[in-house]
């Protein structure tokens, strides 16, 4: 017990020492992303809004009956599905792209998933001032539940950084995960109620909707944000379980690969 | 006496074969024809030696001996596949100047970015920042991109972050034949200064007048094994098998 609160402690220091680490690779992506862009950051809330006013104007018609205030319904699944899959394709090509630096010098390995998977997370929190805008324009009542969507953001990034690592390590030894990843992102999209609801799709393929770990973290900010009721507590519970089960894989993984990545890139 | 660095039993392996398979399909097609476990390459085997405290250190050998990747261990970059090393206090590696650079960002930005990837703290590099700008020498270009400069240009800034703080142990890998001759006097004087108290340095160099001229432990590698050890005494063991390889 002793031994391992004094090997955590080591682990607290060495990542006290690389945090400005993470914070450089985190401000230099960010100034590299907007880079002679004349909007700069504002693209952070202009796309979903115009990716928005896309699907709304195709998806509309066809569930208007079933969704009220589509445009949030959709914004809302949007932001946590394309922060996820943001965040994971960062992370997947971290460990490779940051070859020079591994080869050269010691860092924690880890530090690179996850500066990705934090530079989606800056991103997104930028971009729910779109469902701000979007709440105000289409006269939607604003619920005080709204104050509490950093708790399903946060969720999702616990289960992006754990997804992370697992992907990071597999594509450091297999390029092949890459390819596959972005096949599975497609199908994803489509498994995850972003512009249907899920009681518009047959109970044989509900089912598997219950497996997929976002349906949960869409469901739960779309409660905060809509309806205004807090979620009940099995909702959390299935959250944290499925963020906790893919951090922990994914360190335990992360960690048995980590000295062979160098053989690699 | 404690040591510096501590070198035990450390053998490090390669697979040749393995290496260069990073897809599924080349994978399994070696794993059918059954090469996949093949050509081991061994870079070092059965290493074993300490430095002291205070040691200048210097390690020799030709070309693929293995004293990068000796240097690499030591530094933390490679894990040896058997064997321990042990290192008492901070490593400062220059194995290679500037890594981490980003070239689309400005010499200021590389300056903080390659100061935290080598762990020093934002406050840190703040109060050394002029210090930094002032050796390098680079004073009017510290807005320009780094994509725009010369290899030399790039290498003073590197050299300037990395020594700006005094490490118990430092590494040095060919690094003194960076810029022009007036900046590796500089290079060298910063490295002399290091030296005078207590650091600690491990250097590898093809210059053997500068090994003997700095060193007063000599570690010669040879295809992976220690051919040597000792004081400047082995350099003329060294000297004449390497010239007469060159004619």
């Amino acid at each position: 017990m002793k031994r391992g609160l004094a090997i955590l402690n080591i682990y607290f220091e060495v990542f006290r020492k690389y945090h400005f680490l993470l914070q450089d690779l985190v401000a230099r992506d960010f100034k590299l992303k907007y880079r002679r862009s004349i909007l700069g950051f504002l693209w952070s809330i202009l796309n979903p809004l115009l990716m928005m006013l896309v699907i709304t104007a195709v998806f509309s018609n066809m569930f208007k009956s079933d969704i009220q205030y589509f445009p949030v319904y959709y914004l809302c699944g949007y932001l946590i599905f394309n922060f996820v899959v943001e965040a994971t394709n960062g992370a997947l090509t971290s460990i490779v792209q940051s070859g020079y630096l591994i080869k050269k010098v010691y860092i924690p390995k880890y530090i690179f998933p996850l500066e990705k998977t934090t530079f989606a997370l800056v991103n997104v929190v930028f971009s729910f001032a779109a469902v701000l805008l979007v709440i105000l324009i289409t006269k939607m009542p604003i619920q005080p539940t709204i104050l509490l969507i950093p708790i399903p953001v946060f969720y999702a990034f616990v289960f992006s950084t754990g997804l992370g690592l697992i992907l990071a390590s597999c594509n450091t030894f297999f390029r092949d995960t890459g390819h596959l990843y972005s096949v599975w992102t497609t199908a994803w999209m489509y498994l995850t109620p972003l512009f249907y609801p899920l009681e518009s799709i047959p109970e044989s393929i509900q089912k598997f909707i219950f497996y997929n770990p976002l349906y949960y973290f869409v469901t739960l900010l779309r409660e905060l944000v809509i309806e205004g009721r807090m979620p009940d507590p099995a909702m959390h519970l299935t959250c944290i379980c499925f963020s906790l089960l893919f951090l922990l894989v994914g360190l335990f993984i992360f960690k048995r690969s980590q000295d062979r990545f160098i053989l690699y890139i | 006496m404690t040591y510096a660095v501590e070198v035990n039993n450390v053998s490090m392996h390669f697979n040749m074969n393995k290496d260069k398979i990073d897809n599924l399909k080349e994978y399994c097609i070696k794993l059918l024809k059954r090469q996949l476990f093949f050509e081991d390459f061994t870079a070092l085997q059965n290493i074993s030696f300490t430095i002291n405290r205070g040691d200048v250190f210097g390690i020799i050998g030709l070309n693929g001996s293995g004293k990068s990747t000796l240097l690499k261990i030591i530094s933390g970059i490679l894990k040896p596949s058997a064997g321990s090393v042990t290192v008492a206090g901070t490593v400062a590696p220059l194995i290679e100047l500037g890594a981490g650079f980003d070239a689309d960002l400005t010499a200021r930005e590389n300056i903080f970015l390659n100061g935290s990837v080598l762990g020093f703290s934002r406050d840190f590099m703040r109060q050394k920042f002029e210090e930094i700008v002032e050796f390098s020498e680079l004073e009017e270009f510290i807005d320009v991109p780094i994509k725009n400069f010369s290899s030399g240009m790039v290498a003073r800034i590197g050299f300037s972050v990395a020594t700006i703080v005094k490490p118990d142990i430092l590494i040095c890998d060919e690094i003194l034949s960076v810029g022009d001759y007036k900046f590796q006097e500089k290079c060298e004087k910063r490295i002399q200064e290091l030296m005078s108290d207590q650091t600690t340095v491990i250097l590898v160099s093809h210059s053997i007048e500068q090994i003997e001229r700095m060193c007063n432990r000599i570690l010669w590698l040879e295809r992976g094994c220690i051919k040597a050890i000792g004081g400047r005494e082995i350099i003329p063991l060294y000297q004449p098998d390497f010239e007469g390889r060159d004619s």
